[in-house]
């Protein structure tokens, strides 16, 4: 299989298979991304210093981003929120993930009742404006980066949750699943060694198609002004307060953390995608 | 069979007002419970602007609220209010909040309205050339910029149509719904169309990508069928074909789809109508978020809801009442999946 494949792609100057590329590029875009998250962490307090000797800069090599009205380094402030942006998408999309995988498998494999609300409940949840809910739950918690973590993590769950319900209903009717019952196997045990190894790709490739969302409706929620405090350089504040500049034609201050922050949500699909390759066994043959 | 129809589907809608009434119940209890939960003490936020105000003061206005009552009889006392129809006074704008969503909503209607048939109109079109011109570069060039679109925040996107259109081409205005120094009675038609467009225009751009995408895959779906092939057999035209078979089975599905996304569309036109400070319901739910305005947010929440619900049940209905098939009697033995 190998070396068929490898015979066909000879013609290039690396003959890897399918599935090696795969893995190489989710490998570097999942170190791009942890760069830039490692990078922001270690920016500390240069992104905000002051300084009005070098206030409004156009891009340049010194400044590739420009800088602000208040002379900060653009290049700086993006990076650092960037970092924020990703810290906050991992912490409520692995919250989101796990609570989604507990109440899919709650539905499937519990009685009639549970599922019912479980199924109403993702109805509920859906029928309401997903940012209306998302301001509604910031609101909640008194706004801030508590409000902001709480809403993203416990309004993603509802999609993957159907998922994997679906997945664990399809599963459960399964044959080995019947013998494993009559061996005298307890819920637990069918639960462990069964349903979850089964439901582990859609909670990894779950998890990760869940950041681009978790990552937009942060920067969203921040740029309305419910996020994290103003002083925090994240991506949506940047852009709320470029916004009263715009005008007088500093449009780099919109133009690049934006551009950025689409860069790293498309990185999270892409890599969202090479992992489902890998991982569906569907798809991974292919 | 019509009389039959006709009882089935009157059974639909009084199923589908049952449901309304039951989720807007749920709605409401989760919306209030939320803004009983929130440290934000809306006294505090009352008298903020207002200088000194002493303690007695303070025990006067909480009292009047009723915030003194426990959770459960002021829940029940704002739920009868609203079943009278009256939904308090926005404490942001002091007006009643009914009189806020009903003038703002028209606002709004108009710019999700006209993004809407507008996203609609572009993505089905995008989805056909795509369809049509399958693995061709047209297509991988369109789709990727789809794909790329959906990744694209709202804001953002109005920031740069800002940028572009206002800023530097000088073609639209910076914000608002009319021109700013007249009276809101003189502003013509024109001028708030005009002040529509940018606003629109973001919003159709954010919400195209997804029927361009499910288009092109159902009528994927419908060219490799066997008819399809037959039909090509017989020596029919691409047009033809698309005439014949591919509007009428990737049609339905994208209109269902339109209808389904206003859930989103009022999500985006939240953050289109920040970036143009266009005064809609939209900027109103944020602003009344940040300053802790509680009957204009649970009111607006409800207004939402039914909002949201509308467009899923029309979603719906189109599917039960205009699609042949599912009108008819099922075969037995046979459970059409849901």
């Amino acid at each position: 299989m190998d070396k068929q494949l490898a015979i066909k792609t000879s013609g290039q100057m690396f003959s890897f298979n399918r599935r090696v590329k795969t893995v190489i590029i989710s490998v570097i875009l999942l170190g791009i991304i942890i760069g830039v998250f490692i990078a922001g962490f270690f920016i500390g307090d240069d992104a905000m210093s002051v300084d009005f000797s070098r206030k409004g800069l156009k891009p340049s090599w010194e400044y590739p981003f420009g800088t602000d009205w208040l002379g900060r380094n653009m290049l700086l402030r993006t990076v650092k929120g960037l970092s924020i942006s990703i810290m906050v998408g991992t912490i409520a999309s692995a919250v989101s993930a796990v609570l989604a995988t507990i109440i899919g498998v709650a539905a499937a494999i519990g009685n009639r009742w549970v599922d019912n609300v479980i199924v109403w409940l993702i109805d509920l949840m859906m029928g309401v404006p997903h940012l209306v809910l998302l301001i509604l739950i910031s609101f909640a918690c008194g706004r801030g980066l508590t409000g902001l973590l709480t809403g993203i993590a416990v309004t993603h769950w509802t999609s993957l949750a159907r998922l994997v319900r679906a997945e664990v209903l399809q599963i459960r009717s399964q044959q080995y699943i019947t013998i494993s019952r009559r061996l005298g196997k307890s819920l637990g045990w069918i639960l462990l060694h069964h349903i979850l190894p089964h439901v582990l790709p859609q909670f990894v490739v779950g998890l990760v198609l869940l950041f681009p969302h978790a990552i937009l409706h942060e920067s969203s929620l921040s740029f309305l002004g419910y996020g994290l405090p103003p002083e925090q350089p994240a991506i949506g504040i940047i852009l709320a307060e470029s916004m009263k500049y715009l005008t007088g034609g500093m449009w780099w201050l919109a133009f690049f953390p934006g551009i950025t922050l689409v860069l790293i949500v498309i990185l999270f699909d892409k890599l969202g995608e090479n992992l489902k390759m890998l991982l569906d066994p569907y798809s991974a043959h292919e | 069979m019509k009389g039959k129809r006709l009882i089935n589907i009157s059974k639909v809608i009084g199923k589908y007002l049952f449901r309304v009434m039951t989720l807007l119940l749920a709605t409401s209890i989760v919306a209030f419970v939320l803004v009983s939960l929130s440290p934000i003490d809306p006294v505090q936020q009352y008298v903020m602007g207002a200088g000194a105000v002493s303690m007695e003061q303070r025990e006067t206005i909480s009292e009047y609220w009723g915030l003194n009552a426990p959770p459960t009889e002021r829940y029940l006392n704002w739920l009868s209010a609203i079943l009278r129809g009256d939904m308090g006074v926005s404490l942001l704008y002091r007006q009643p909040v009914a009189r806020i969503i009903s003038e703002r909503f028209i606002n709004t209607f108009a710019l999700m309205m006209t993004s809407w048939i507008l996203s609609g109109i572009i993505g089905f079109v995008l989805g056909c050339v795509m369809g049509i011109c399958q693995g061709k570069w047209v297509d991988s060039i369109i789709k990727r910029i789809c794909l790329v679109l959906c990744s694209v925040p709202t804001f953002w996107l109005g920031l740069v149509f800002l940028l572009i259109f206002s800023v530097w081409l000088g073609w639209f205005p910076i914000g608002f719904s009319s021109p700013i120094g007249i009276a809101d009675t003189d502003v013509s038609i024109w001028q708030r169309l005009y002040h529509l467009v940018l606003p629109a225009l973001t919003l159709s751009f954010i919400s195209f990508a997804n029927v361009a995408l499910h288009t092109r895959q159902k009528l994927i779906d419908v060219l490799e069928s066997d008819y399809v092939l037959f039909a090509r057999a017989r020596g029919n035209d691409t047009w033809t074909i698309m005439k014949r078979h591919g509007f009428r089975n990737i049609l339905l599905p994208a209109i269902t789809l339109q209808f389904a996304s206003f859930a989103e569309l009022f999500g985006g036109s939240v953050l289109a109508e920040n970036v143009f400070s266009y005064p809609g319901l939209g900027s109103a739910v944020s602003a009344a978020g940040l300053n802790s305005d509680v009957p204009l947010l649970l009111g607006i929440t409800l207004f939402s809801t039914l909002f949201v619900f509308l467009g899923n049940f029309i979603a719906n209905i189109i599917y039960g009442v205009v699609d042949p098939r599912i009108g008819e009697e099922r075969p037995h033995g046979q459970a059409i999946g849901d």
